[in-house]
């Protein structure tokens, strides 16, 4: 039997961490890993953020970011350790045998310099192809993986093509120099999931029509399971479960798997709204200061007390737009909002002290909306203390009462920002929220920069407060599982209207209007040649009009 | 219109409007300085009535706006008037200095820029290795030094001791260019020495700042060499902040060369402002300061218009 394309055995990877408060000490991110890739296959790499992942795809190509350094073990590709090799070695390695494409194309593409260069660049530094003909593969390539305008798309900039078409350029430049391997870094990770699907399926046939073997890496193990052969769960630094993309899917073996396999699984049974709504929104129509172009159009959703709104939507359909319109951060130009039985005034200085009290916000990064500076009692004891005037014994009360609320107890209370998780992190912001006792909370992707099952047990914490505090959410979202785990009412927008609305059952249930059926979908699912129906289905459908 | 076509446009007007507010405060500044060409001119001699007649016959004793509007009107048709000292037209001694100033400049522009700039790639390539250690630090030792300090000890060395080059930095017209360049080689060494550490670390602060961005690690993902991975994709992304600092230190040499020219008894624009200011001839002092405006604004303008033809969103947009 032939070696293997890429063997990677015994793989430790340290860094060195610069602490504000401490001296500069080394960590361990990968405690010695196991595996092979063969020719031609693909091998899922998944885990949460900080198990390693992309540490270990980079180490395939000699590869440290930042402080990282490569500690121990071998990584051999075409049965040479790349480790040991010089620095001539690994430039011959890197962009020529192993190739990689990261998450974020728009970043990772040189500004300054048109597409078809940088497409181009590796294949021709490394005299793989001359000039002309590795153009002649570059717009074979972005034929291949369905760009428009094949033949000129290269001459033009980075800025000047969309995201998910950038995200195939990236592809394209991977795979122009016929690498043996590619490392995809989350690839699809930034983008909607409309879009998500056809770059996921652009991947997908380039991979099987070059015959290239990959490295496919990312957090979500329903898109790991449409592309990969194998699979090999990571977690913190350490292999917790390898096998067949099947066996993973359909019989995962250790407890981590099964619950990433089982995540999203929250049941959540819709209320039916009674009474008057708590917030009116009434035919808003609004758009940015210095623009001529409404980017929200006539919108109309009510919210019940107690209840949760889905607004769910593509980046740029206007969600985030109308939670500032509904906390007066953007005047509407047309329209009102009623809140709790009154109209609220479109500008947010002319709101009252209740008005501001009443309507809270959790924003998706929490480590931007918390002051470094200031420690975790400090941040909850201030709405304590500007809307209630609490202080001393009461205040600290309080804000034990808080804490608990939000599972953390009061051993975080002198803790700083920077020393909580990310999940921890939101969590401060939600009981920061619910210190104004508020009657509504805004949450704008609060999830969304969470690890599937961190973001699991804030949804679980923001469902069972609901309950305690009859407080209502207007949930800002892309995410379709998120939408189906915690809504009661949905709102779809799509370009600056709303697409869809009703009641959770209503909205995700047939007959479906066409982007509302792109959108569902387009969803990836933990089932394997899940890829394969959506993309025959949508065959069928175009084939039959 | 195509948006730089607008954009290059707003700059050009800003610029100009920005030269008669210059003008203007120009005006103002020498108008509150106390003592007057006439008074310069008697010195000791001077008594309330002849002072009064000198006063007159300069035109000293009309209102500050009648002057400057003439002043204005006189420099938009090109007419600069005479200098109050000597009476000479100041257009044409401007000329020949000017004309000195900017060679002294261009020489100095020719070796500095160049070599400040491979001075601060070489310092990123070799990041915290000796090569940067040595670069940073005698660019910095360098800029911490008078200028004037630095030109005697040049002079001392390579003058007096080792006799290689004139301290007297005198270039008649009719000098053959190699020779001019031999008689200036002193003055072209410390200016160079003095803007070389500016740049360089700008430079080599720009590129640095671009190598934190994710194309960077793409290029060098891509198997380039490290100088390949600087100078072809950190360096076209940096070119905005070295521009302008760049610009802002050709400025420097053509009006900061003040002290340079004096050390070295120069005949540029820097010894004769320094004589008008002297002798109190506000035209003269007017008008070389006008001319140092321009130089400013134009060269800060040359930047603006780089930095933005540098952005490619701006050249083409979607």
């Amino acid at each position: 039997m032939s070696s293997p394309l890429l063997s990677v055995r015994g793989l430790k990877i340290g860094a060195t961490v610069y602490p504000p408060d401490a001296k500069p000490h080394d960590i361990k991110i990968v405690h010695g890993v196991d595996f092979d890739v063969e020719a031609g296959k693909v091998l899922g790499l998944i885990g949460e953020s900080g198990a390693g992942k992309s540490t270990i795809g980079l180490a395939t190509m000699a590869y440290g970011r930042g402080g990282v350094k490569l500690t121990g073990g071998t990584v051999f590709v075409n049965s040479r350790d790349v480790l040991l090799s010089d620095r001539r070695d690994v430039r011959n390695l890197r962009g020529a045998e192993v190739t990689y494409v990261s998450q974020s194309a728009a970043a990772s593409f040189n500004p300054a310099k048109r597409i078809m260069e940088q497409v181009i660049e590796a294949a021709v530094s490394q005299s793989k192809f001359s000039k002309n003909d590795a153009q002649a593969r570059a717009v074979e390539l972005f034929r291949k993986l369905d760009l428009p305008e094949p033949e000129t798309i290269g001459d033009r900039f980075p800025h000047q093509v969309s995201g998910g078409q950038l995200q195939r350029c990236m592809t394209a430049l991977a795979l122009c120099p016929e690498p043996d391997l590619v490392v995809f870094d989350e690839p699809t990770t930034a983008l909607d999931v409309t879009t998500q699907i056809d770059v996921l399926k652009a991947i997908k046939e380039a991979i099987r029509d070059t015959g290239v073997a990959a490295l496919y890496i990312t957090h979500d193990l329903a898109v790991v399971a449409q592309v990969s052969d194998h699979i090999m769960v990571l977690r913190q630094g350490e292999m917790v479960e390898y096998g067949t993309a099947d066996q993973i899917i359909n019989a995962p073996v250790d407890e981590y798997t099964k619950a990433l396999v089982s995540v999203r699984s929250i049941d959540h049974k819709e209320k039916t709204p009674s009474g008057e709504p708590l917030l009116r929104v009434q035919n808003i129509t609004a758009r940015y200061r210095g623009t001529k172009f409404d980017v929200l159009k006539d919108i109309n959703v009510d919210l019940h007390a107690g209840q949760t709104l889905a607004v769910v939507g593509e980046s740029g359909s206007g969600k985030s737009t109308l939670a500032r319109v509904i906390t007066g951060l953007l005047p509407a130009r047309e329209g009102v909002v009623n809140f709790n039985g009154r109209e609220l005034s479109p500008e947010l200085a002319n709101r009252s002290q209740d008005d501001l009290r009443e309507l809270q916000m959790i924003y998706q990064m929490a480590d931007t909306a918390m002051n470094p500076r200031q420690t975790v009692g400090t941040i909850i004891g201030r709405p304590l203390e500007f809307y209630f005037g609490l202080k001393g014994a009461e205040k600290q009360k309080r804000i034990k009462e808080l804490l608990d609320e939000i599972e953390m107890g009061d051993g975080f209370i002198d803790r700083y920002p920077a020393e909580l998780s990310g999940g921890q992190k939101q969590r401060v912001c939600i009981a920061r929220a619910l210190a104004a006792k508020p009657k509504l909370i805004i949450c704008d992707e609060v999830t969304s920069a969470l690890d599937p099952l961190v973001a699991d047990g804030i949804l679980k914490l923001l469902l069972d407060l609901q309950k305690v505090e009859d407080v209502a959410y207007l949930f800002i979202t892309h995410d379709i599982a998120t939408v189906r785990a915690i809504a009661d009412s949905i709102a779809v927008m799509y370009q600056g209207e709303v697409a869809r609305y009703g009641g959770k059952t209503e909205v995700l249930s047939p007959p479906f209007d066409d982007y509302t059926d792109l959108l569902l979908s387009s969803v990836p699912e933990m089932k394997l040649g899940w890829l394969e129906d959506v993309i025959a289905n949508r065959k069928m459908q175009s084939g039959g009009n | 219109m195509h948006p730089i076509v607008k954009l290059v446009a707003q700059r050009l007007s800003l610029g100009i409007l920005l030269l008669f507010a210059a003008s203007a405060l120009l005006f103002g500044l020498t108008e509150i300085l106390p003592g007057d060409a006439a008074q310069a001119q008697l010195g000791q001699s001077a008594t309330p009535e002849n002072l009064a007649n000198l006063r007159e016959e300069m035109g000293l004793n009309r209102p500050a706006l009648t002057r400057y509007a003439q002043w204005i009107g006189g420099i938009l048709t090109g007419d600069m008037g005479n200098a109050l000292s000597n009476k000479l037209p100041i257009g044409e001694q401007i000329g020949k200095r000017l004309g000195a100033t900017m060679f002294l400049a261009f020489w100095a522009a020719l070796i500095s820029v160049p070599v400040a700039i491979l001075l601060g790639l070489v310092a990123v390539r070799y990041l915290n290795r000796w090569p940067d250690k040595v670069i940073s630090g005698s660019t910095l030792a360098a800029i911490s030094l008078p200028e004037f300090m630095i030109a005697y000890i040049l002079i001392f060395v390579f003058a007096v001791k080792l006799g290689w080059a004139p301290s007297f930095a005198n270039v008649p017209p009719d000098m053959p260019l190699l020779e001019k360049l031999h008689s200036i080689a002193l003055p072209i060494a410390v200016l160079t020495m003095v803007v070389l550490a500016h740049m360089m670390r700008m430079t080599r602060a720009a590129i640095l700042n671009v190598m934190q961005s994710a194309y960077i690690e793409t290029a060098e993902l891509k198997g380039l060499s490290s100088f390949e991975v600087i100078r072809k994709h950190a360096f076209p992304n940096a070119v905005a902040p070295i521009v302008n600092v760049v610009m802002i230190n050709l400025a420097y040499l053509v009006v900061g060369v003040v002290v340079v020219e004096a050390v070295f008894a120069y005949p540029g624009m820097g010894q004769y402002l320094v004589d008008a200011v002297v002798k109190r001839d506000v035209p003269v002092v007017l008008t070389s300061g006008i001319i140092f405006s321009a130089v400013y604004i134009i060269l800060n303008m040359i930047a603006d218009i780089v930095s933005i033809l540098s952005n490619p969103r701006l050249r083409h947009p979607k």
